[in-house]
């Protein structure tokens, strides 16, 4: 049945508070309301207000609440309205989140779920805007993802709900209603940590994941059309941990290597891939890494400054025939 | 609201307590006193290293909030907790071993002094960020709540930790859902070397219950019995459903914020004021007066907690450290471990 990327998130926590009934939903608007994309639309009807809690505007609380039950083994999936808010719940994730299990010498697991909508191009300005996934890709015990089709998007969203550690999931406000995908009838899953090669190619690589895949997808379709150029896309689907194996194996076999990703050059995750691939993959490569991100910028309400900050299918053309040409 | 001091209350628990109960509350104050003096010990001869902070002179406020409870109850609280693990009940040895850094520690020596855990007695963590605590209990008196059970959620936190917004939330939260959690707020009047009055616009701290609409009221927590009559009372609201309850329990501690801290900001005479109200001697002389032949048995009590202290010491020092393949452990719940 064909489902946009919003309508698999609703279908993978309709299905998993069903399968579990360990399983809630906790976050500001998220019952009667449905939240405010009406990603949780349904639930409160479905499961009850003991499983669909709205909360006041209390990030620390949402995230840190959903610490201690999760501890006594329950399954919280949290929402943080904008994922931009997660900033208010920062310590809570990166201090208890992430170091329970270790803090305790393994006495303890943190099964949560953080769910938190990302991503500019919707003229949201600063603070409705931003990527925030490399302020905790760096931090050891939480698991990242950001799916970027619906069919990950409700795979993701089961794993991390069934995993036993706290996992941010990113979900792209743009790809919401803009995209739709058959997706099979029956619970499936899929794994986190394994990238999905997109587009197999020979000439180039693009490592990319979230809403600039299907830019890539474009960029690539355009480059191949006008000169023959084909262009390999791997969509890396969870960022912590990283599939170095996959970084790797796209980066030895074509030799040149474009990252693309939303959130900001300076100190993105296209950085660490960058690096993992000069320290392992140096001999097999034929021209730079090049990376096409964000400028290092605030993401300015003013829709031609936007467009400009933003990686675009055309920077991407471009970034290709530089690199191509190399 | 209700809950307001009750200057009797000590004494009608010391009626309602035996012998061998305000006993219990005596050892346990002793093992933590004995075994935080003992830290400081091994600290300066180097056996412990890093932060490390002190509960001495503060044993009434855990010890009586935590006789007060069930052992199924649930107890978090903060870096200033080897009393409130050890009033939980988790062993002397497995806190000193993790105080050393050993792998039989609590922690098998990742977490160290500030974060003791044990699962087994429900001791749900010291937060070594202030007020990081307080959105773990509201958690856990959720899933209590939830799953229909009867256990309560007692979280203590200090003086420092108002004017964090967690405190805030976490209140707010609590009481609009009714969730059974007792806020303890150890108010030793300095939030490292800040004074609570410079810290706090609202410095009669339990006040504060008045803005969640919770009961709230101030203890004395030299008194071991007052704040087991106190707790003892929120204990019975939050398990019939009445929800949180805010406990101000006025205390000190003996020594400095940590063990590098000589608190040169408090005075000679501030501090010797607070040791003549010492929570043990408190109990000590109350049991005296009702028996006069109790003297003996506190004896034995002190004879034997400080076997137990040396036994852990012993223990700590012939542990050994956790091996170099132990980093990745832990880490995530998939690991082999």
């Amino acid at each position: 049945m064909e489902a946009t990327y919003l309508k698999a998130i609703n279908q993978a926590l309709h299905e998993e508070m069903r399968r579990d009934d360990n399983v809630f939903v906790m976050g500001e608007d998220v019952g009667e309301l449905g939240g405010a994309f009406k990603v949780t639309e349904g639930l409160l009807e479905a499961f009850g207000e003991d499983r669909v809690i709205d909360t006041p505007i209390s990030e620390t609380l949402i995230v840190g609440a959903g610490i201690g039950a999760a501890v006594l083994g329950m399954r919280p999936v949290l929402e943080m309205q904008f994922g931009d808010f997660i900033s208010c719940a920062f310590d809570q994730i990166v201090n208890t989140a992430a170091t329970l299990r270790y803090r305790h010498g393994g006495q303890a697991s943190c099964p949560l779920v953080l769910r938190a909508p990302s991503g500019a191009g919707v003229h949201g300005a600063l603070f409705h805007s931003q990527n925030p996934e490399a302020w905790f890709t760096r931090v050891p015990g939480l698991k990242v993802v950001a799916p970027a089709t619906p069919y990950d998007a409700k795979g993701l969203l089961k794993s991390a709900v069934r995993d036993d550690n706290p996992v941010i999931y990113f979900e792209h406000k743009r790809l919401y209603r803009s995209i739709k995908e058959d997706l099979p009838e029956g619970d499936f899953t899929v794994p986190i940590g394994p990238a999905e090669l997109r587009l197999e190619g020979r000439d180039l690589s693009i490592i990319t994941y979230g809403g600039t895949l299907h830019q890539s997808l474009d960029a690539a379709r355009i480059v191949e059309k006008e000169g023959g150029l084909k262009v390999e896309v791997l969509d890396l689907r969870t960022l912590l941990p990283l599939d170095r194996e996959a970084i790797l194996a796209t980066a030895r076999k074509t030799g040149k290597v474009l990252i693309v990703h939303e959130d900001r050059l300076t100190g993105g995750i296209g950085g660490e891939v960058a690096a993992i691939i000069a320290e392992h993959a140096f001999d097999y490569l034929d021209g730079p890494i090049r990376r096409v991100c964000a400028l290092d910028a605030h993401t300015a309400f003013s829709p031609p400054l936007e467009e400009y900050i933003l990686p675009n299918t055309n920077k991407i053309v471009e970034a290709i025939r530089e690199l191509a040409a190399y | 609201m209700a809950l307001e001091r009750d200057k009797h209350a000590a004494e009608r628990a010391r009626l309602t307590l035996g012998e061998g109960e305000l006993g219990e509350l005596y050892r346990r104050m002793v093992l933590i006193r004995r075994f935080e003096d003992k830290v400081a010990e091994m600290y300066s001869r180097g056996k412990i290293t890093g932060f490390c902070h002190l509960y001495a002179g503060e044993e009434g406020v855990a010890v009586g909030a935590i006789y007060a409870l069930y052992d199924k109850d649930y107890v978090v609280s903060t870096y200033r907790e080897h009393g409130h693990c050890l009033a939980k009940g988790a062993s002397a040895r497995s806190v000193m071993a993790e105080l050393f850094g050993k792998v039989t520690g609590l922690s098998r020596g990742h977490g160290g002094s500030m974060h003791l855990f044990d699962q087994t007695v429900r001791f749900m963590g010291g937060y070594a960020i202030v007020g990081g605590g307080l959105p773990l209990a509201v958690g856990l008196g959720l899933s209590c709540q939830y799953k229909e059970e009867p256990e309560v959620v007692c979280c203590f936190f200090g003086d420092g930790a108002l004017p964090q917004g967690a405190f805030h939330e976490s209140l707010n939260i609590a009481s609009l859902w009714k969730l059974p959690v007792i806020f303890i707020c150890e108010n030793n009047f300095y939030g490292m070397g800040t004074m609570v009055q410079n810290a706090v616009s609202q410095e009669e701290l339990y006040h504060f219950a008045e803005s969640y609409k919770m009961p709230g009221v101030r203890v004395d927590g030299q008194d071991v019995l007052e704040v087991y009559a106190a707790v003892t009372e929120a204990a019975t609201r939050a398990r019939e459903g009445d929800g949180p309850s805010l406990i101000e329990a006025v205390t000190y501690r003996y020594r400095g914020h940590s063990m590098s801290d000589p608190a040169e900001y408090r005075s000679k005479r501030e501090e010797r004021i607070w040791q003549e109200r010492d929570p043990i001697k408190n109990l000590r002389r109350r049991m005296m007066q009702a028996n006069p032949g109790a003297e003996a048995r506190l004896e034995t009590i002190d004879r034997e907690v400080s076997e137990v202290i040396d036994d852990a010491v012993r223990f700590a020092d012939e542990s050994p450290e956790p091996g170099l393949e132990e980093l990745g452990k832990y880490v995530y719940s998939s690991e082999q471990e």
